[in-house]
């Protein structure tokens, strides 16, 4: 059976580690926060400025000025740090981020991600999507593994591009692929419950590798 | 010298002419300069080009200058939350230059700290390098971006003094204070206005040089885009977002 978004989310969720700094896209990444391991410290950075994000107020709690990136209501943690955009940047585009997911319309073999844009009919903007995958040191994706039917991992990206062979790790709800940007391609490393190899090759329109030790 | 004036309106009187650039500070709906953006509304000016992330929402923010079609041009990241925004887009009449967040924000620092262009790895092998210098330096690709200044900036805070010390709270500081150093004139509103002394020197994030006019804003009103909350359970909650409600 194919995982659930929350059960991709869980997934993701392992690629943390104690002592990481995290940012998590709008959507499914966003749901990966309810599946941080208890001790287990991780800082969540909100790329509008701010470190250590905490969850949702209660109701009747809510401060206009204390959201995330998705414009959401959140709180403070005692581990807290507000900063301004550039400062934020600087951050992300320094390298000091250990990992980001987030979510994607495609990604090809070559690393290749595309999720701002679709010509003539989406114009809302990258906002900081092209500055996460540019410079956080492992990209994760998460996403479903299909669109209308068609395979989201792409031979070649269609879309707009939003980085170039920048990701490290594709998540859907059939599997987990590791990619080697430097051009050793993608690699299948498990399959959700009761998915077959074959399964996901016949959804898959990218060329990929099956990992010697692949898990289910 | 008086930096504080009477209201936004008066604050903003002189400032300004049809065609010029303004800066407007805010994520989302979030920190945005909303009582010196009605006041600019008020004043008819026209074809403006705006850089603020967003464009507010359909009738808040700076969607009220969508509604008056007082802007020609945005420079933003992210525009999606507005409807008017989109439609004028696809027929046209507003043009758009969609820079990444982080782009964004350090070519306003840049602009601010008077370097005209800087490189940086975001957007290597996308449309937004297309037409842009792009060099190696380590072995790896970076494009040139460029410093962005302003002629207007317009900023919101949560304290200031009267020499335009400013100090912001939680993420409605965002863009203000990197915007506050890129306007040849910048107008702050405050929701506190306070004397000299009153703020501590070490706490300022945005040093008085930087602000020339400022107005009181006690009562703004402040919006919430997307209220998000979590149920009241049990003592200890789990540290997980919750619930989208």
């Amino acid at each position: 059976m194919p995982w659930t978004r929350d059960q991709m989310a869980e997934r993701a969720a392992k690629e943390l580690e104690d002592g990481f700094y995290v940012n998590l896209g709008i959507g499914i990444p966003t749901l990966v926060s309810n599946y941080i391991p208890a001790g287990m410290s991780v800082q969540l950075q909100s790329e509008n400025g701010m470190l250590g994000t905490g969850p949702f107020p209660f109701e009747g709690e809510e401060d206009p000025d204390l959201i995330n990136a998705g414009k959401q209501t959140v709180t403070e943690l005692p581990t807290t740090s507000y900063f301004n955009s550039a400062d934020s940047f600087a951050m992300i585009r320094g390298g000091h981020i250990n990992i980001a997911i987030l979510g994607a319309m495609e990604v090809a073999e070559n690393g290749d991600l595309a999720n701002w844009m679709i010509p003539g009919k989406m114009v809302k903007g990258m906002g900081g999507a092209m500055d996460l995958v540019g410079g956080v040191k492992k990209v994760v994706v998460v996403m479903e593994h299909s669109a209308k039917g068609d395979s989201k991992l792409k031979k070649r990206c269609t879309l707009p591009l939003t980085g170039a062979g920048v990701v490290d790790m594709v998540i859907t709800d059939l599997g987990v692929f590791t990619l080697d940007r430097t051009g050793g391609g993608l690699t299948l490393i498990e399959l959700a419950p009761d998915v077959t190899l074959d399964d996901i090759k016949g959804k898959t329109e990218a060329s990929f590798k099956v990992a010697n030790t692949l898990q289910q | 010298m008086n930096k504080v004036y009477a209201d936004a309106s008066s604050a903003l009187a002189g400032l300004l002419k049809d065609g010029m650039t303004i800066m407007a500070g805010g994520f989302g709906l979030c920190g945005i300069p909303e009582s010196l953006i009605i006041a600019i509304r008020d004043s008819g000016v026209k074809n403006l080009t705006v850089v603020s992330n967003n464009c507010g929402i359909d009738g808040v923010g700076l969607g009220v200058l969508l509604n008056t079609r007082q802007i020609k041009k945005m420079i933003s990241s992210y525009v999606g939350e507005n409807k008017t925004f989109m439609q004028q887009f696809l027929a046209g009449e507003l043009e758009i230059e969609f820079n990444p967040q982080g782009t964004l924000a350090e070519r306003i620092r840049a602009g601010g700290a008077g370097i005209p262009a800087f490189f940086t790895k975001t957007g290597v092998g996308t449309k937004i390098a297309e037409g842009k210098d792009v060099r190696e330096f380590d072995g790896e690709r970076y494009v040139m971006e460029r410093g962005l200044v302003a002629d207007l900036s317009i900023v919101h805070a949560y304290r200031g003094d009267t020499e335009g010390n400013l100090v912001y709270r939680k993420t409605a500081r965002n863009f203000n204070p990197p915007m506050a150093t890129a306007g040849k004139v910048t107008v702050a509103e405050v929701e506190h206005l306070v004397q000299p002394g009153d703020i501590n020197p070490d706490h300022i994030i945005t040093p008085g040089i930087y602000v020339q006019r400022m107005i009181h804003v006690p009562a703004v009103a402040k919006h919430i885009e997307q209220r998000t909350v979590r149920k009241r359970q049990k003592a200890d909650a789990p540290a997980g977002t919750g619930e989208e409600v």
